[in-house]
């Protein structure tokens, strides 16, 4: 009475299993388009569809996205590279298309200028008004040597 | 005690009372430039700029795709010499282009301009009882299963419509569906302000 249910079961269990490895499988395999002859030339379209964005989705790349459209740019960027396209070429010709928007890496150019050099600008700043009230701090302590340090710093801090 | 620790070392008053201004000021400038910078992102957000297609302003791609009816000639650019033409890329599948139909059914009817039909994602069968259902307002539909032509146009959703003009560059791209008022608004009156433009070469009715 006890064995046969267990078996029972166990049989469902492991089928729920396989049928949920499979499913796994095939999540993880989004990108069905033929591999490319070269191994070289996989590298490069496997590169690709991680830098360009698929138009349908939020922030997500043409290899990860498992929308139409992301299936049939895949195609088109294996295509271009088929026929001998630089990588270059194959992401300005999607930016004629589509715009910048598709790269999600922004372009390095005049425009995107405060892009780029903001955070560097931004720390610079930071670091000069760290810098100068460090200095104004040792100014304080070479101009009141009666004062001992610990508490001129700790007179600053809680007045 | 701050404006002893700034001014003493060099000079006397005037300065330091300046000095500590600046103190106040600097933070709360670069705060107001910061909310000001986040607020011009955020007018500009990703999901605006979409609606610019940077084919705007610039020829229509080639094209040249089977054409819908059994036989008929390949639809191809040739279709959007010489007069106004709206492309509108539709599939099946698509909900919205089930009530974009209806508009376009009404733009058929004024006869201003042409619709070339770009059948997206889609298969032929699909697409004929679509049109037999609800009613054919395109003059030619182009087969686009693979999308091949979708992408060279920019297209990354349906519907879309492209305004074409006589010299076949696109003039207005319209994200998602035509519905009578944005085809008055923003295809109309781009149509109606080109200069020369004369009655439609359709039909004879206005």
């Amino acid at each position: 009475m006890h064995s046969p249910r267990c078996s029972h079961l166990r049989a469902l269990a492991s089928a729920a299993l396989l049928i949920g490895l499979v499913w796994v499988g095939q999540a993880l395999a989004v990108d069905t388009t033929p591999p490319l002859p070269t191994p070289q030339l996989q590298q490069r379209y496997l590169a690709l569809t991680h830098e360009l964005r698929c138009m349908q989705c939020q922030d997500e790349s043409l290899a990860d996205s498992e929308v139409d459209l992301a299936g049939q740019m895949r195609v088109e960027v294996h295509d271009l590279l088929l026929k001998g396209m630089t990588d270059q070429q194959v992401k300005d010709y999607l930016v004629s298309r589509y715009g910048e928007r598709i790269l999600f890496k922004p372009l390095f150019n005049l425009r995107n200028a405060w892009l780029w050099g903001a955070p560097s600008a931004l720390m610079l700043v930071g670091l000069l008004a760290g810098w100068r009230i460090i200095a104004g701090r040792r100014r304080l302590v070479d101009q009141d040597p009666e004062e001992p340090l610990d508490d001129t710093v700790d007179e600053h801090w809680t007045s | 005690m701050n404006q002893q620790i700034e001014g003493a070392p060099t000079q006397p008053q005037e300065p330091e009372k300046g000095s500590s201004r600046w103190r106040f000021a600097l933070p709360l400038g670069l705060f107001a430039a910061l909310l000001i910078v986040l607020f011009v992102g955020l007018m500009h957000s990703p999901e605006k700029d979409l609606v610019v297609s940077p084919l705007v302003g610039k020829a229509a791609p080639q094209f040249s795709l089977p054409n819908l009816v059994n036989g008929g000639q390949p639809v191809s650019n040739a279709a959007l010499r010489g007069h106004w033409s709206l492309v509108n890329v539709w599939g099946t599948w698509c909900a919205n282009c089930r009530d974009e139909h209806q508009t376009l059914l009404m733009i058929k009817q004024q006869g201003r301009v042409p619709i070339i039909g770009i059948d997206w994602n889609d298969n032929a069968a699909n697409a004929t009882t679509w049109l037999q259902q609800l009613g054919d307002p395109y003059t030619q539909v182009g087969e686009d299963p693979n999308g091949v032509v979708a992408i060279d146009w920019g297209v990354y959703g349906a519907p879309e419509s492209f305004l074409v003009n006589p010299q076949g560059v696109i003039v207005y791209k319209e994200v998602g569906e035509i519905t009578p008022d944005v085809w008055r608004e923003q295809f109309l009156t781009r149509i109606d302000a080109a200069p020369g433009t004369g009655p439609p070469p359709t039909t004879g009715e206005d």
